[in-house]
């Protein structure tokens, strides 16, 4: 089949994965618009026939595929663009329960997948009562945020006093909301599995000796064969987001259960397709052209 | 394949970049490890990257 119309990919700026996509866009012969997050000016009070930074009317757009390595660029942009009737992926919906740690977890705990304890406090004397639910070592995450940025692993009283002060102290509001989850004893690499549309694709562990395994923070990456219990549980979970192209972090727990941990809507994938064997970016493209299809047929 | 070079703003060293380098790509100069980014395919002139802010992520 033939595609004409036309895509547009957001950005902040290239990495390695928006170039990948822009590649595996172009062996399926489409040159896709690439408009920067920086430029945008969108006027509210007028409709999708206003023209994005480039020239082109928004509404020529049969797709917009987001990409900002900004968060709130991102969150905003397809809010507008949806509200507009323009489909992206993913979708605001998706993107804004995945952006939230605690909207993340409701949606979870909503359909019954396994996570790890999780609690929510707002004053740091529940804080503390809380982290002692659980037991130490605990872990303390801001609700928004990413490549692992201020987690603290609490490991007794006098450092979680310590942690809440500073989070009271010098954080802004979102870091006076506490989200406290149990320490999960993982061995010593956690999974990735990147799930597009209906299926998981593929999956790599994190391996390092920190607590912290996001690649982003120097964890190794290295195939993890995807078993159809595993394929079941991401893809289970992916759809209590809305679905779309995620990549999920996992927790194997020393009981051999699979725990998920987080749910990333922008996902970062360039160490991962040599380990895998899987070409990624072909992947996304495929399943956005599916979806394009789908939404202007 | 040919390539492109520029001046490193950082610290001045030669960048060799491939012919296939877009408009906005980050870069790291490989001598001085700055993070850069195309803003100039025509002529190529690079830019410090803008500093990681505390929304950016997955």
């Amino acid at each position: 089949m033939r595609f004409n119309a036309r895509i547009a990919i957001l950005v902040t700026h290239i990495r390695p994965e928006e170039k990948l996509l822009i590649s595996a866009f172009q062996a399926h012969g489409i040159e896709p618009d690439v408009i920067l997050d920086r430029d945008l000016h969108f006027n509210i009070n007028d409709d999708a026939s206003q023209l994005a930074p480039n020239g082109t009317p928004w509404n020529a757009y049969a797709l917009v595929m987001e990409r900002c390595v900004s968060t709130s660029r991102g969150l905003y942009a397809t809010a507008i663009l949806n509200a507009w009737g323009i489909p992206t992926i993913n979708r605001y919906a998706t993107a804004a329960l995945c952006a939230d740690k605690l909207h993340t977890s409701l949606a979870l705990a909503r359909h019954g997948i396994p996570q790890p304890e999780t609690r929510l406090t707002f004053t740091t004397d529940a804080a503390v009562d809380s982290i002692e639910s659980l037991g130490y070592p605990a872990v303390l995450k801001p609700v928004t945020g990413s490549w692992g940025r201020l987690l603290a692993r609490v490991n007794d009283r006098d450092s979680a006093e310590a942690i809440l002060e500073h989070r009271e102290t010098l954080g802004d509001y979102t870091q006076h909301v506490y989200y406290v989850q149990e320490y999960v004893n993982k061995p010593q690499r956690d999974i990735r599995a990147f799930v597009v549309g209906d299926r998981t694709i593929c999956a790599i562990y994190r391996t390092s000796p920190h607590w912290i395994t996001n690649t982003a923070r120097g964890g190794q990456a290295s195939n993890c064969p995807v078993t159809p219990e595993m394929n079941e549980l991401c893809v289970r979970a992916a759809n209590t987001v809305g679905g779309g192209v995620l990549a999920l972090d996992l927790f194997e727990t020393p009981e051999g259960e699979l725990l998920v941990n987080e749910i990333n809507h922008t996902m970062e994938f360039r160490n991962s397709s040599a380990p895998t064997g899987v070409n990624i970016a072909d992947e996304v493209v495929r399943y956005a052209l599916t979806q394009t299809l789908e939404v202007t047929a | 394949m040919t390539s492109h070079t520029a001046l490193c703003p950082e610290c001045e060293a030669d960048l060799i970049l491939p012919a296939n380098v877009m408009q906005n790509e980050l870069i790291a100069c490989p001598d001085c490890g700055a993070d850069l980014e195309v803003i100039s395919l025509s002529p190529l002139e690079v830019a410090l990257a803008p500093e990681v802010e505390e929304d950016w992520g997955e």
